[in-house]
């Protein structure tokens, strides 16, 4: 029980994680490989405001998100609004590039040392029927599904979230329509941001903060979206609990150090049966 | 026409010659021989993904695992049963063929990005399985690779590696313009289409990947014996992005391509290395460059120069 909880929870994260990936491919058809070191990025700026210039958690929480929405708009705008109608291979070279280059600067800047960072609240466990809990972990839950929520509803009932669903199914009519669709896709970018960010700043109090941390989490977030569907924000929320539980349980029944391996079979087998995701549509098949 | 068949054919003995007498421009000095060795390397693997990346327009991640498991081949089959090299390196592909069935069958079924995050997995999984099957691969210790005592020598083993490099690169050229290079074409293209014409989709797509996986083993087997060592950290994801990086930067569909990003990409870190990080930055750099002024890829650079439409290359992109 308590490995299913404690899989739960981190599978927030991965969720958090994954939505951003899907949101951004969802609405720009762009797989974003730079999504972790973007949060990484998010996630030394919060170290930076906190310990540094002493600021609260929260002030600093909230100026970290402020500079990675920041940071996916400025992404978007010097780079991903050339390669928009570029084939997806180029796209998605082009964020492994970014990919390469956030995480050099960062090295540059903060180095190679991991660094231990603060828990949001501090304090021993409770227990809830046989599960222990820390009130960290239940902040963790809490602003993940808050979250979730808010960008579930701003997607499905404001003016904003129809652009972007308009935009996603046809750029070119979505423009037509009067829609901005690079304002669309800034927002997109912006979001996505945001969602890593959390992300990164939720998991750094477990791992360690440097700047490799979000490679195991960007992977996790990925098998989490694959397994979702890739297009769905509810299956990218179910393949992130699904990854988390699992790989909580591989590491306590069989080996933590193969939980990777495991991980990748998982996603074969998940996709060997059903190649477009639990929870994805039939948006394959474009042109003949 | 005639002409510029003549300068492809100086171009090739240009650039063989100088592989061949490289050695002796270096002082023999073991350093820029490894760089050489290592570029060779890259070139196959990058030819071998083009076929995949290019040509069949399916997208691999995992480029990295294939030339550990090769690798491995050779280090584990060399000091379980001291097999010669000539079994060896064909072995190596051999196996990391089988292997690769691991991604090339569920690959039928996948496209795009759901394939890109299976073979990204596949090729995190390779490092993770030789670090922790101790029994076979001797976990973080790695293993080490005796050289038959005939080859112990650098410089022909050099050769070696040269003549294989150019034998390899023939026979993808060969391949490319076969029936089968065709058809991978043709998949790329529209799958619908290529299946409507007759082309066996599923056999095609897992044969791209078997071939790409067999060509990568054996510069995997190369490498095991010209640095004499495998560890589970020689070949990580990085690596992977990079070889995609060599091939989108070099140029998609072309072998020329690959073999220009492939160099480029092994003498970057030569000149920045001496300062931790920049190597990435710089590499980073030069692929977005690439791809936001360049997508066709370096070699468009080439065949601009060249008499324009007169250039078998098969054009197009994923």
């Amino acid at each position: 029980m308590q490995i299913i909880v404690s899989g739960l929870i981190f599978g927030f994260v991965y969720g958090l994680a994954a939505l951003g990936l899907v949101l951004i491919y969802k609405t720009t058809d762009i797989v974003n490989f730079a999504q972790g070191e973007m949060a990484m990025v998010t996630t030394f700026m919060s170290f930076v405001l906190l310990s540094q210039l002493g600021m609260p958690y929260f002030v600093a929480f909230a100026l970290a998100l402020l500079f990675a929405a920041l940071f996916g708009m400025i992404i978007y705008h010097v780079f991903m609004k050339r390669v928009q109608t570029s084939p997806p291979l180029n796209q998605m070279v082009l964020t492994l590039g970014l990919f390469l280059v956030i995480n050099g600067i960062a090295g540059l800047i903060w180095g190679y040392h991991p660094r231990s960072y603060p828990e949001a609240f501090a304090g021993d466990p409770f227990q809830i029927g046989s599960v222990f809990i820390t009130f960290n972990e239940l902040f963790m839950v809490g602003l993940t599904f808050i979250l979730m929520l808010v960008f579930y509803l701003i997607f499905r009932y404001t003016r904003i979230g129809l652009a972007m669903r308009a935009s996603s199914q046809d750029m070119v009519a979505a423009e037509l329509m009067g829609i901005k669709v690079s304002h669309v896709f800034m927002s997109a970018w912006a979001i996505g941001a945001v969602l890593g960010g959390v992300a990164g700043i939720m998991t750094a109090p477990f791992i360690f903060l440097n700047t490799t941390m979000m490679m195991d989490i960007l992977i996790m977030a990925f098998a989490g979206a694959v397994i979702g569907g890739f297009i769905s924000l509810p299956g990218a929320v179910v393949g992130g609990l699904i990854v988390g539980v699992y790989e909580n349980l591989v590491s306590y029944y069989i080996a933590p150090e193969l939980k990777m391996v495991y991980t990748f079979i998982l996603i074969i087998v998940i996709l060997y049966v059903r190649p477009q995701g639990i929870l994805g549509g039939p948006k394959f098949v474009k042109k003949v | 026409m005639k002409r510029i068949l003549g300068e492809r054919k100086l171009y090739l003995f240009l650039l063989v010659l100088s592989m061949v007498i490289f050695p002796f421009l270096v002082g023999q000095s073991g350093y820029f021989m490894s760089l050489f060795v290592t570029a060779c390397i890259f070139v196959i693997s990058a030819m071998a993904l083009n076929l995949l990346v290019g040509y069949g327009g399916q997208i691999s991640v995992g480029q990295a695992g294939f030339l550990s498991a090769g690798g491995y081949a050779v280090a584990i089959l060399s000091q379980k049963f001291g097999l010669s090299i000539w079994l060896l390196l064909p072995l190596a592909g051999v196996i990391t063929a089988i292997i690769s069935l691991v991604i090339g069958l569920p690959a039928v079924r996948l496209r795009g990005h759901f394939l890109a995050v299976a073979t990204m997995g596949f090729g995190l999984s390779i490092p993770q399985i030789a670090l922790n099957w101790e029994s076979l691969t001797m976990g973080y210790n790695g293993m080490s690779v005796m050289r038959p005592p005939w080859l112990s020598g650098d410089l022909p083993f050099f050769y070696l590696i040269v003549v294989t490099t150019l034998v390899v690169a023939w026979i993808i050229t060969n391949i490319v313009k076969s029936g089968m290079g065709r058809a991978f074409v043709a998949i790329r293209d529209s799958e619908v289409a290529a299946q409507a014409t007759g082309i066996n989709v599923a056999f095609y797509k897992t044969i791209m990947f078997v071939i790409s996986a067999f060509f990568t083993g054996i510069a995997g087997g190369l490498y095991a014996y010209w640095f004499g060592y495998v560890s589970p950290q020689d070949f990580t994801i990085l690596t992977s992005l990079l070889i995609l990086g060599m091939v989108v930067v070099g140029g998609l569909a072309s072998i020329p391509g690959a073999v220009i990003g492939a160099v480029l990409f092994t003498v970057i870190p030569h000149f920045t290395d001496a300062f931790i990080g920049v190597t990435n930055i710089v590499i980073g750099i030069a692929i977005i460059l690439i791809i936001m002024y360049r997508s066709e890829g370096l070699v468009s650079l080439v065949n601009h120069v060249r008499v324009p439409g007169k250039d078998d290359r098969v054009k197009g992109g994923v």
